[in-house]
C-alpha cells in the first residue's frame, strides 16, 4: 500500500520528571493522514495531542521517532506546515490585512505587492471579513472575527499541511458555530490537508473525515482511527437526523468516557502498532463495528 | 461652568494658579527695597544700591521678552543668546544620547535574547548603573583632554542604562506566540527581528529612551556648569557669577520648557509605537 501523505511513525515523547526519571508522555504513535483528508485528534488533557501538534508544526522535536510529510522528514518549522494557534496569534501593531499580507509575503517573497492584498482579501473575504474589518487592528476585533484572521492567514498561504491547535476552545457557542461552517467552506474551495486537535466531540464529527482518538496520558497512544462515515456536504442541523451520527457520537463518548481511561498507560504495544480503523455505517447494515479494515485510505502507516 | 469640558476647567485653573502665584511672588518682593530715608553715610557707602534680591516676575518676564526676541545673537564669549546657549547644549545632548542609542539598543536585543548574554553581562550592569554621571567626568577630562567631548562622554554615559535594560526586558518579553508565527513563516533572524520583535518591544524600548533623554537634559545642566565655556548650564552659572539673578530664574524656567519639549516628543513617538494586545 503507498505511504500516506504524513505519515508519522514511532513518534514519543518523554520528559525529564524532575526526580531523575523520565515521564512518557505518548509512546509509539504511528498514524498517517491522506493529501486532502481533514483529521481531527480527540484526547483528554494531558494525553500529548498539543504537543504532537508542536512537533508536526516544527515548534518542538519528539524524543524519538519520525514525522514524514511527502516522503521528506519533517524538521524545523516551515511554510509548508501552517498554524492556527488557539490564542489566535496575531501581531496586535498589524491590522487585520497586515496580518494576512505579512503571511503571503512570507510564502510568496516575488509577489509584487498588488498582487499580495489581492489574495490576502480574497481570503479574507472568504472568512467573512470585508470592508472597513480588515483595516483593524486584532484589539479593536471581537474574538471570533481574530480567529478568523488568523485562519485567512494560515489558508492564505496555501500550506500543505494546515495545523489547527484547538483553533474554536476560546470562542462562545454560537460564533464557533458560524466559524466552524466559514472553516469548511474555505476547506472544501482549496482542497487543504488539515489535521485539528478539539476537544468537542460534535465539532468533530461535523468537520472531520476522521478522528483519531488518544488514550489517557502518561504513556498515551493513539488508540483508534473513527470513519466519519457521514457524506458531505454536512449541516449542523441535517447531520444530527443522519442514521449514523448518533451511532459515531455514542462510540466516541464511550470512548472517551470509559475507554480512554482503560486503555491509559499500557506500555506493551508493539512499536509498530497502528491505531484500529472503526467504521459504523448503518446505511450498509454492516455491523457496528466493524474491525477489519473497510477502505485502503484508513490503512494508515507502514513503517 | 457645566458646559465646560474637565480640559477646560483644567486649563483655566491652571491658568488661575499661575496668575495667583506671580501675584504673590511680586507681592512678597517689594518687602526688601526698605532702602527709602538714608542717611548720608549710608548713601556714600553704596546703601542706595538696590540690594541684590529675588527679582520680581515681571521683572523676569521683562527679561524673557528681551532675550527671546533676540535669541543667537552673540557679542563675544560671555554674553550669548539663550538660543545659541540652549542650542549648544541640545548638540550636547542629542550627540550623547544617539551614541548611547546606538549602542545600547543592539547591545539590549543581544541581552534580551541570549540569557547567556544578559547572565555575563549582567553584573557589569548593575555595578556601573548607579554611578552618577558627573563621577565620570575627571576621568573623562584625563583621558579625552577635550572637555566638549567630556560633556558629551557625560552625557552618553548617563543615557544609556535606562535603553538599554529595557530594550533588554522588552525584547526579552515578547511572546512566545509571536515567536512562533516568525518561525511557522520561516523568517530568518534579521527579518524576525525587525519585523516581530522589534514592533513587539518597540513600547519598551521607547520607554526606555523617554527616560534617557530626560535624565541627559538634567544631567547637561551640571555637565556644562562644570565644563563651561557654552550652554545652558554654564549661562546659569555665569548668570549667577554676575549677579543677575532675573538672569538666573529665567533661564531655569527655559530649561524646563526644553526638557518638556524634549520629553514630550518621545511621548509623541511612544503614541506611534503603542499596540493594545
Amino acid at each position: 500500500m503507498a505511504k500516506s501523505f504524513l505519515s508519522i511513525e514511532q513518534l514519543t515523547q518523554r520528559y525529564p520528571d524532575g526526580q531523575g526519571g523520565e515521564f512518557t508522555v505518548f509512546e509509539n504513535a504511528n498514524f498517517g493522514i491522506e493529501k486532502g483528508e481533514f483529521v481531527c485528534i480527540l484526547g483528554h488533557s494531558g494525553c500529548g495531542k498539543s504537543t504532537i501538534m508542536n512537533i508536526l508544526a516544527g515548534l518542538a522535536d519528539p524524543t524519538s521517532g519520525v514525522v514524514k510529510m511527502d516522503g521528506q522528514h519533517v524538521s524545523g518549522p516551515s511554510l509548508d506546515r501552517g498554524v492556527v494557534f488557539q490564542n489566535y496569534s496575531l501581531l496586535p501593531w498589524l491590522t487585520a490585512l497586515k496580518n494576512v499580507t505579512f503571511g503571503v509575503q512570507a510564502r510568496f517573497p516575488d509577489w509584487d505587492k498588488s498582487k499580495v492584498i489581492e489574495h490576502s482579501t480574497a481570503f479574507l473575504e472568504k472568512v467573512g471579513l470585508t470592508g472597513d474589518t480588515i483595516h483593524r487592528k486584532p484589539s479593536q476585533l471581537s474574538g471570533g472575527m481574530r480567529q478568523r484572521v488568523s485562519i485567512a492567514r494560515a489558508f492564505a498561504n496555501e500550506p500543505k499541511l494546515l495545523l489547527l491547535d484547538e483553533p474554536f476552545g476560546a470562542l462562545d457557542a454560537l460564533t464557533r458555530g458560524t466559524i466552524q461552517d466559514e472553516l469548511i467552506k474555505v476547506w472544501s474551495d482549496t482542497d487543504q490537508t488539515v489535521f485539528m486537535i478539539t476537544h468537542d466531540i460534535d465539532e468533530a464529527i461535523l468537520l472531520a473525515d476522521r478522528i483519531l482518538l488518544m488514550t489517557n496520558g502518561p504513556m498515551a497512544q493513539v488508540a483508534e482511527s473513527v470513519e466519519i462515515t457521514i457524506p458531505r456536504p454536512r449541516k449542523r442541523t441535517d447531520i444530527v437526523d443522519h442514521p449514523n451520527y448518533y451511532a459515531i457520537r455514542n462510540h466516541l463518548v464511550q470512548f472517551l468516557g470509559q475507554r480512554s481511561a482503560e486503555l491509559a498507560g499500557q506500555s506493551d504495544t508493539p512499536p509498530l502498532a497502528q491505531p484500529k480503523t472503526v467504521r459504523i455505517d448503518l446505511t450498509e447494515d454492516i455491523d457496528a463495528e466493524d474491525p477489519e479494515p473497510a477502505t485502503p485510505q484508513l490503512r494508515a502507516v507502514e513503517a | 461652568m457645566e458646559t465646560l469640558s474637565e480640559n477646560k476647567k483644567a486649563a483655566l485653573l491652571s491658568v488661575l494658579l499661575l496668575l495667583v502665584g506671580c501675584l504673590i511672588w511680586e507681592l512678597s518682593i517689594p518687602a526688601q527695597e526698605a532702602a527709602g530715608e538714608l542717611t548720608e553715610y549710608e548713601l556714600l557707602t553704596g546703601g542706595g544700591q538696590p540690594k541684590a534680591g529675588v527679582p520680581p516676575p515681571s521683572q523676569v518676564l521683562g527679561k524673557a521678552w528681551e532675550q527671546l526676541s533676540n535669541p543667537f545673537y552673540d557679542a563675544g564669549p560671555n554674553d550669548k543668546g539663550i538660543g545659541i546657549q540652549i542650542g549648544y547644549s541640545i548638540y550636547r545632548v542629542l550627540t550623547g544620547y544617539l551614541l548611547a542609542a546606538l549602542i545600547a539598543i543592539p547591545l539590549g536585543f543581544l541581552i534580551g535574547m541570549s540569557s547567556v548574554a544578559y547572565k555575563a553581562l549582567n553584573p557589569f550592569i548593575q555595578v556601573l548603573r548607579p554611578i552618577s554621571p558627573l563621577a565620570w567626568m575627571p576621568l573623562a577630562l584625563f583621558v579625552i583632554q577635550d572637555s566638549e567631548m567630556s560633556a558629551i562622554f557625560v552625557i552618553f554615559i548617563c543615557s544609556i542604562w535606562p535603553m538599554l535594560i529595557n530594550t533588554a526586558f522588552g525584547v526579552a518579553g515578547v511572546r512566545e506566540d509571536w515567536v512562533n508565527v516568525a518561525r511557522t513563516h520561516e523568517l530568518g533572524a534579521f527579518k524576525t527581528a525587525f519585523t516581530v520583535i522589534l514592533p513587539a518591544a518597540a513600547p519598551t524600548i521607547v520607554t526606555g529612551m523617554r527616560i534617557s533623554i530626560g535624565i541627559a537634559w538634567l544631567v547637561i545642566v551640571a555637565a556644562e556648569m562644570l565644563v563651561g565655556g557654552t550652554g545652558i548650564g554654564y549661562y546659569v552659572w555665569n548668570e549667577w557669577n554676575n549677579l543677575d539673578l532675573t538672569s538666573v530664574i529665567f533661564s531655569i524656567l527655559m530649561i524646563g520648557v526644553v526638557g518638556m519639549l524634549l520629553d514630550s516628543l518621545f511621548g509623541l513617538l511612544q503614541r506611534a509605537v503603542a499596540y493594545v494586545e
